[in-house]
């Protein structure tokens, strides 16, 4: 087996040092009825690369790849371009086959990009702090109802009904063992009035904006009127990119913010690995879950960085820690950072602008086909239009001619029939003017 | 100035009429190591004996400080919030964690001398 | 004479260096911080100018600059190739992080999880659009639960933690099917961090069971421990001090009979894939570190995957998505409200999991085949062994072994020679090697504990133990020159961890602090 390295010669010595027979010997705490024979596993033997690469590249050639068609999904996972040297860099094998940076003095290049990391998501979210990411937005989305039910000890979490579906579902899986989670009606292209629902139970109330639909919420109002009665405000974010063009969550009176950083340095990849952004106030720090990379001195008094505040974490802590976390999203980090990087302030505001844009113009010439309507009189990349018939079957007809037209809202809310027709179409710098022309006349020809 | 009694939980605690300031012991203190960060309790809360009172921190350890006796807290030591490296330099002076107000002064039957302390302290 | 030469030989040459005029050391470079490099306006990725209209921002456009530096791309990728060379790394070295499984990363896994066909599609495109991406999932679910003897899998969990939460939250749900409020989960004072934090977290009082005298865990300390209102016990087998606990079909029978439930921590898993099935030792729920037992790459921290296998009495409260295969070819199932049977405690997080973690892990599996998962097994377990053998007459191991996958040993071998378990560890660093997992676990005095894996050459493994032979003889002939200060050839010596947390520094800002623009 190429993967190990071990002759069989080097195996009977090794036996020999330790002193004992054979293999079977090192096994002998195994209770004897707990160990199986090699005929128990109907399972194939060892294949090589090749033979490898064609049975996964077959499974491979069975999916309809966004690249290849006109592409419009979204709803928290975008299609955007990553330039080459991300990946690249992020294979180098320091970066790829490293730990934990718990030796500092051998993980710099590891703290280093945290810390760089770290500070990107402070500045666009127009947080004071930030930690070193987590799996992915919506469970930063359920740490952050957490961390807000610690703080305040309250027990009741408020969810606008414009977070995404997946989310509220993770939020309630968790939040509800330690309080009560309370879902806002779901209000496609308007925002609920949520302010009404606080009161002096209340932890905290989660925003997303642009939500689910794609509409842009104006978070000011739903701050003050948190902050009255003492809870936090939890601003998400499934689409990075937007921060780009719109005001942060900080500057808007967010108190905790989690965001989605799938966008910015990663694929698709159906779903994960995606890596959730956590950013917070500092009065609020030693309640924040995850790690962080904080600067320091050496011996040498050279600046150099470390795992700092791990007293929060389940290692030290273990039942009292502020979460289980232990693996997060290193590398994809890495990759946010590194994308975040090649960018810049010119090249990301100008990517924001640019889907911005896109998006706009598909939103008209959609909304010009009889019988569509624009449910989102605001938007970033993404908005939702109103079908005269439901929404599913029209992208699975559109699927059959080759354009993959958007996520049907009842896909993330069966059984509502106010969401049945509606489509949520994303339009990232991916798509084209020629893709757009597709998708409208092939809608127009399904719904005519 | 009373003398020091002390807690198996290495807690001292200096008892002034019916108010007692309570710290780690420099044993504590040591065992620790660099204390990086202090949690202190609000005054006006009320306490049970052995109920956690507060946290006391170092880079790889977080310890759980309890209540040597009960009562309510009338004071902490903020000091520790800005300079918590007082825990290290003077454990059983500025170091000091919170003063609290007793309920029931006979509890402090059950607490240790000095050198009963020291002798605890060896067995460890 | 038309050509010139010139000095070859190395005689003369100055035995110490001056400090450089750059700070750097020939390939060693300093390398400031991202923020600190670039100039406004730069950019590494061309993109046009486009024009936007208020009409559709709800007044919410941006009013302030973010603050990103500008780079071109060059600068860009000699940024981060120069942060690379400042870390270890398993294809660097020998990396024997106890617990952490540190193997050999397969690129052919890499390669595969790039492909289009799995790294460009998006998990809410119609289905009948990613058919081999989900047969890919359930060929994988069928190597997970063959290869554990369970009845079923939950692929959504991310790591190791999030899986033991989806496997307490199975329980929790299966308790209150019968009618049952069960609070308390038995956790041995040898287990990970993530146990007692896992089950305090899914709202479980947590309570140790303590450990023998030999490494293993008390069981009939846990026997004493069980009752009416004991839900569940956590229990990694292997367990933390590298040894498989012999007592465990009789604690499986006793916590059955209690009502309770086993979830194993599967963390060490990769000790016995292919020898021992989970299912045969009463397990109802066990997480998978993808990461760990099929090789996954560890990148610095994440992102893994935490796969959670069920019994047969678990199995119908698995989180939601759920998997089918039918006529039809293969269907997720998204929504309580499209389910026909089971009832699902809920969702674990949004989409269905670490998509491009299965892809690597089924890559490893198919190339190992069940015969080389088996090998992988023994060999790791044969490596730990020889370390143990080879090293147990200098340093101290508090059991006599044999060991499963990994080695561990006290500090009592230190005593008097004031030299620490941390500086025995940073003195491996200037030898060339990242240091074990120290004081961990918990239930021994400076704990190192070693864990080689299958990945390492004899060579190699002769290599180690002849270093760490020679630095446990300097210890205990008084020699602190190699240990006291150390490291000393790495890019940085020890860092101040006491500054890091009293003042802590978490963000580059700007030298000059400008207005708080959040106030």
């Amino acid at each position: 087996m190429r993967y190990l390295p071990l002759t069989p010669a080097d195996r009977a010595q090794m036996l020999a040092k330790i002193g004992v027979p054979d293999i079977d010997a090192l096994f002998a705490g195994v209770p004897k009825e707990a160990i199986v024979s090699r005929a128990k596993f109907d399972l194939p033997d060892t294949q090589s690369e090749m033979d490898v690469e064609r049975a996964m590249a077959r499974m491979a050639s069975r999916n309809v790849t966004a690249g290849s068609v006109p592409f419009f999904c979204g709803a928290g996972a975008y299609r955007h371009h990553v330039p080459a040297s991300v990946d690249h860099l992020i294979q180098r094998s320091e970066f790829l086959t490293s730990y934990t940076p718990y030796q500092p003095e051998i993980a710099q290049g590891t703290l280093q990009y945290l810390y760089e990391f770290q500070t990107q998501v402070a500045l666009l979210t127009g947080m004071e702090v930030a930690n070193a990411s987590m799996y992915d937005g919506s469970t930063a989305t359920a740490e952050a109802v957490l961390m807000a039910q610690r703080l305040t000890r309250r027990p009741k979490a408020i969810l606008s009904g414009g977070l995404h579906p997946h989310y509220a579902q993770t939020i309630e899986n968790l939040a509800a063992l330690q309080g009560t989670v309370t879902r806002a009606p779901v209000t496609p292209g308007s925002a609920e009035d949520i302010a009404a629902l606080i009161d002096d139970q209340t932890a905290c109330v989660v925003v997303q904006s642009p939500d689910v639909f794609g509409l842009i919420r104006n978070l000011r109002p739903v701050a003050e009127a948190a902050h009255a009665k003492g809870a936090l405000l939890i601003a998400v974010v499934t689409e990075v990119v937007s921060l780009g063009l719109l005001e942060p969550p900080g500057t808007q009176g967010a108190d905790i913010v989690a965001a989605e950083g799938q966008s910015i340095g990663n694929g698709l990849n159906f779903g994960g690995p995606y890596v959730g952004l956590f950013a917070t106030r500092e009065k609020y720090l030693r309640q924040m879950p995850g790690r962080l990379s904080g600067e320091t001195v050496d011996a040498e008094g050279r600046r150099g960085y470390v795992l700092t505040l791990s007293t929060r974490e389940q290692h030290i802590r273990r039942e009292k820690a502020t979460s289980n976390i232990c693996t997060n999203s290193g590398l994809c980090c890495l990759a946010f950072t590194i994308h975040l990087s090649l960018l810049g302030e010119e090249g990301f505001t100008r990517l924001a602008r640019l889907n911005h844009a896109r998006a706009s113009a598909l939103a008209d010439r959609l909304a010009a086909i009889p019988g569509v309507d624009l449910v989102t009189p605001s938007f970033f990349n993404e908005f939702t239009v109103r079908l005269p018939q439901p929404a599913a079957a029209v992208v699975d007809q559109l699927a059959n001619w080759g354009i993959l037209a958007g996520v049907p809202a009842s896909r993330l809310l069966p059984r509502d029939e106010a969401a049945e027709n509606l489509l949520i179409v994303a339009v990232t710098e991916t798509v084209t003017d020629d893709d757009c022309a597709d998708l409208a006349a092939a809608l127009k020809k399904v719904l005519a | 100035m009373s003398e020091l009694r002390f807690t198996n939980q290495h807690e001292w605690v200096r008892i002034e009429g019916d108010e007692a300031t309570v710290g780690i012991t420099k044993y504590a203190a040591e065992q620790l190591g660099d204390v990086v960060f202090v949690e202190l309790p609000e005054a006006g809360k009320k306490l049970a004996r052995d109920a956690e009172a507060a946290v006391v921190e170092s880079v790889k350890a977080a310890s759980e400080v309890y209540a040597p006796l009960s009562g309510e807290i009338v004071a902490a030591n903020a000091a520790l919030s800005d300079d918590p490296a007082k825990v290290n330099a003077d454990p059983e002076g500025e170091g000091w964690f919170f003063r609290i107000k007793l309920a029931d002064k006979a509890e402090t039957e059950g607490l240790m001398t000095a050198d009963q302390y020291t002798e605890f302290v060896k067995g460890l | 004479m038309n050509n010139q030469g010139r000095p070859t030989a190395v005689a003369g040459m100055a035995e110490t260096a001056p400090a450089t005029i750059s700070g750097d050391r020939g390939l060693d470079h300093e390398e400031g911080l991202i923020f600190e490099l670039g100039r406004d306006g730069m950019t590494g990725v061309d993109l046009p100018q486009t024009q936007v209209s208020e009409s559709r921002l709800g007044g919410q456009r941006r009013k302030g600059a973010i603050g990103l530096p500008g780079l071109s791309e060059p600068e860009v990728v000699r940024h981060y190739v120069r942060l690379s060379r400042m870390n270890y790394a398993i294809d660097s070295g020998l990396y024997p992080l106890g617990s952490c499984t540190m193997k050999h990363n397969p690129r052919l896994n890499e390669k595969m999880a790039r492909l289009p066909g799995f790294a460009d599609i998006h998990p809410l495109q119609p289905q009948k659009t990613v058919q081999g991406a989900l047969a890919l999932i359930s060929e994988l679910m069928r190597w997970l639960t063959t290869l554990t003897g369970m009845h079923s899998v939950a692929m959504s969990p991310k790591a190791g933690a999030h899986g033991e939460l989806c496997g307490l939250l199975a329980i929790r749900a299966a308790m209150e099917a019968r009618g049952e409020d069960r609070k308390r989960i038995l956790v041995p004072e040898s287990a990970h961090g993530t146990n007692p934090a896992t089950a305090a977290l899914a709202g479980f009082t947590v309570e140790e069971v303590p450990a023998t005298s030999g490494g293993h865990v008390d069981a009939d300390a846990l026997e004493a421990k069980l009752g009416p209102d004991v839900a569940a016990i956590m229990l990694t087998n292997p367990n933390t001090c590298g040894l498989f606990e012999p007592r465990v079909l009789e604690m499986a029978n006793a916590v059955r009979k209690a009502g309770a439930y086993f979830y194993c921590d599967g963390a060490n898993f990769n000790a016995i894939a292919g020898r021992v099935r989970p299912g045969d030792l009463g397990v109802d729920a066990m997480h998978i570190n993808l990461h760990k037992t099929f090789s996954t790459p560890h990148g610095g921290g994440g992102p893994g995957a935490g796969p959670v296998v069920f019994s047969k009495a678990l199995a119908p409260f698995a989180p939601l998505p759920l998997l089918i295969h039918d006529d039809a070819g293969f269907r997720y199932i998204e929504n309580r409200e499209d389910l026909e049977t089971g009832s699902p405690f809920g969702r674990m997080c949004a989409f269905h999991g670490q998509m491009g973690m299965f892809v690597r892990a089924l890559a490893y599996m198919l190339s190992h085949g069940a015969d080389g998962v088996r090998q992988a097994s023994e060999d790791a377990v044969l490596s730990a062994n020889y370390i143990l053998a080879s090293l147990k007459d200098v340093m101290s191991a508090p059991f006599p072994g044999p060991c499963m996958h990994e080695a561990l040993f006290d500090d009592s071998f230190l005593d008097g020679t004031g030299v620490t378990t941390l500086d025995f560890a940073k003195a491996m660093i200037d030898e060339g090697y990242h240091p074990m997992t120290m004081y961990f676990p918990l239930v021994v005095h400076g704990a190192m504990l070693i864990e080689p894996t299958e990945s390492e050459s004899k060579e190699s493994l002769d290599r180690f133990i002849h270093v760490l032979r020679v630095l446990a003889g300097e210890a205990k002939a008084g020699n602190r020159a190699r240990f006291d200060g150390a490291p000393r050839f790495a890019p940085r010596r020890r860092l101040d961890e006491t500054r890091a947390a009293r003042k802590p520094i978490l963000r580059w800002t700007q030298k000059t602090p400008v207005a708080d623009a959040a106030e």
